[in-house]
């Protein structure tokens, strides 16, 4: 145990996610050894952050104002939208640079466990996004997990209406590996999901 | 597939250990307490990644020490493999093939063993859960995709559970069971593989089971096995085990198919006890696999000679099945102080019975119980030392 507010900071580190006990002693003496400036940068950006982030009124990303740069971007595509569970999974999909549509956030997926309902996630803002007919397609890209598919599974059947098409993000091998390396499981998904070769 | 040498580190009351195992028959011998079952209990780790003892692994590491490491050189015909797993106390396992790191669940296909251990007798004496977890292991043995889909029904049950638990505390009108549903639908597409790949097991299983009771008893008496699946019943009373109703029960292999149909309509029916009770009712974590010697069942008929004949079967027949399916040769037979609790005659049988697998591997606390057929390469172990014949 260290004194007083070392340990106090050592306990705050500690709180956040993949950082252990160690892990939060070595942060707190690089604090304690780092130029008072740059100690002072970080705790205004901490402060900033919380401040000006909100989350996009459409969509549910994080934003710096009301809408996000997705939404307010008149250059992408208005009729596909692209379900996820987090906002880090939209920074995923945006590295690909193969999709063009605007996403709905859920903020989560459907884990009784966690007492995490449909109601407790942004389904409700999603229907009304579809409500006017401008959406043609609908992605579902939550986790390939148990919550994950559970949630596909019930945007699936609450979505069938005329005119909208929901699709579901593929699993199977990852490319550039080999064959030898996949586990059984994934292995077996990309069996099951195999599909005939265009002749 | 055999074993030509185990090296031990701080493993159990082994600081460290060598041993050297010859082809067909190993014997090790020693007073009770003096660390035999340790040796075996390590083998029985590189295949299965669980103790047949212990359901924490860190039971297994030598007091005051951070990690146990266990080595085995495995022979296959020319091939010759190096397979080591290191027990950490508080940091996840790690495997070696040839000294090149592996995920440690993949060890398992690289060593396969069937252990026979006085614990047995509870797959023929104790609850269901026993006997279902013998069946798992054995599928994942055979195929290890099937590791995966028992895990996930295990979550879906966990996350079904409490949203029923979550219905019944707050009503049944609550709007969470709008997604009962979905969870349902993942319970039985999930559950019926289940299923399917247990029923089928047991038909691979059941005559090979007949042949090694009679083998070990010396007599017919048809020893058999059949499913009681718990979508099969449709008794409604709120019995908190398996209902053993005979309509739950089956001989066949009943497809993921079939095993759906019936499966839905099973929680139909349950539907209200389940609401009122909070727990799932049917599906495959409530299923028996209910073992009868001339048509009566063992447990409950068989005396206690007949019940250790048909655990013993139960574990001859499945290393019948694995070696049947092998590429890599015959599974290792782990006997661990199976001998005492024979008769003269059952003894003089088992021993035949295992004669022609490549390795077998027995532990013993009295020399004589072991018919002299498997007393081939004799190690002594006193202490935690371990001591060729002849030395002192």
């Amino acid at each position: 145990m260290y004194e007083g507010i070392i340990q106090e900071l050592i306990d705050e580190l500690g709180r956040l996610p993949g950082i252990g006990p160690k892990s939060a002693q070595r942060i707190a003496f690089h604090i304690l050894q780092t130029e008072t400036f740059d100690v002072t940068h970080l705790a205004e950006v901490l402060l900033e952050v919380k401040e000006k982030v909100r989350f996009c009124e459409i969509c549910g990303n994080v934003s710096e104002q009301d809408t996000c740069n997705i939404c307010r971007d008149p250059r992408r595509s208005a009729t596909t939208i692209c379900v996820v569970e987090e906002a880090k999974d939209v920074v995923a999909i945006e590295r690909t640079r193969e999709f063009r549509g605007l996403y709905h956030v859920l903020g989560g997926a459907i884990s009784p466990i966690d007492g995490i309902g449909p109601d407790d996630l942004r389904i409700r803002q999603l229907l009304q996004r579809l409500a006017d007919g401008t959406v043609t397609e609908v992605i579902i890209a939550t986790d390939p997990n148990l919550e994950g598919e559970a949630t596909a599974t019930y945007l699936t059947r609450l979505l069938v209406q005329p005119g909208l098409r929901v699709t579901r993000l593929a699993s199977g091998l990852p490319v550039g590996g080999d064959l030898e390396y996949a586990d059984e499981v994934t292995l077996g998904r990309a069996f099951e999901g195999r599909r005939l070769v265009e002749q | 597939m055999r074993v030509t040498h185990l090296s031990l580190a701080d493993f159990r009351n082994y600081e460290s250990a060598e041993l050297d195992l010859s082809p067909g028959a190993n014997l090790l011998v020693g007073s009770n307490g003096q660390g035999k079952t340790n040796l075996v209990e390590a083998l029985g780790y590189l295949s299965t990644l669980g103790s047949h003892r212990v359901s924490v692994d860190h039971a297994m590491i030598r007091a005051g020490q951070g990690a146990a490491i266990v080595r085995a050189r495995l022979e296959h015909g020319e091939r010759s493999i190096l397979a080591e797993v290191q027990i950490n106390r508080s940091s996840a396992n790690r495997a070696q093939i040839n000294r090149g790191a592996i995920k440690t669940r993949e060890l398992p296909r690289y060593f396969s063993s069937v252990l026979f251990a006085p614990e047995d007798l509870a797959l023929v004496r104790g609850e269901p859960s026993g006997r279902r977890k013998f069946l798992d292991e054995l599928l994942v043995l055979r195929s290890p995709r099937l590791s995966g889909v028992i895990a996930d029904y295990e979550r879906v049950l966990k996350q079904r559970n409490s949203l029923l638990k979550s219905a019944r505390v707050s009503g049944v009108r609550s709007s969470g069971l709008s997604t009962l549903e979905i969870w349902d639908d993942r319970l039985v597409v999930i559950g019926s593989q289940i299923i399917e790949a247990r029923t089928a097991l047991v038909a691979e299983l059941l005559p090979e089971v007949d042949a090694a009771y009679t083998a070990i008893a010396g007599q017919m008496h048809s020893a058999a096995l059949t499913n009681s699946l718990s979508v099969l019943s449709t008794s409604v009373d709120n019995d908190d085990d398996v209902d053993a109703t005979s309509e739950s029960y089956t001989g066949g292999i009943v497809s993921a198919e079939v095993a759906e149909r019936h499966f839905r309509s099973a929680l139909e029916r349950r539907r209200r006890d389940e609401l009122l009770r909070g727990i799932t009712l049917v599906g495959p974590h409530r299923d028996d696999l209910v073992l009868t010697l001339n048509g009566l069942p063992a447990r409950g008929y068989a005396s206690h000679g007949e019940s250790w004949s048909f655990a013993l079967s139960l574990k001859l027949a499945s290393a019948a099945v694995l070696r049947r399916e092998s590429t890599t040769g015959d599974p290792v037979l782990i006997l661990d102080d199976v001998f005492a609790e024979l008769d003269d005659s059952r003894r003089g049988r088992l021993a035949a019975a295992v004669a022609d697998y490549e390795q077998v591997i027995i532990t013993a606390a009295v020399f004589d119980d072991v018919p002299p057929a498997l007393a081939g390469h004799v190690v002594r172990i006193r202490a935690g030392r371990i001591l060729e014949e002849g030395e002192e």
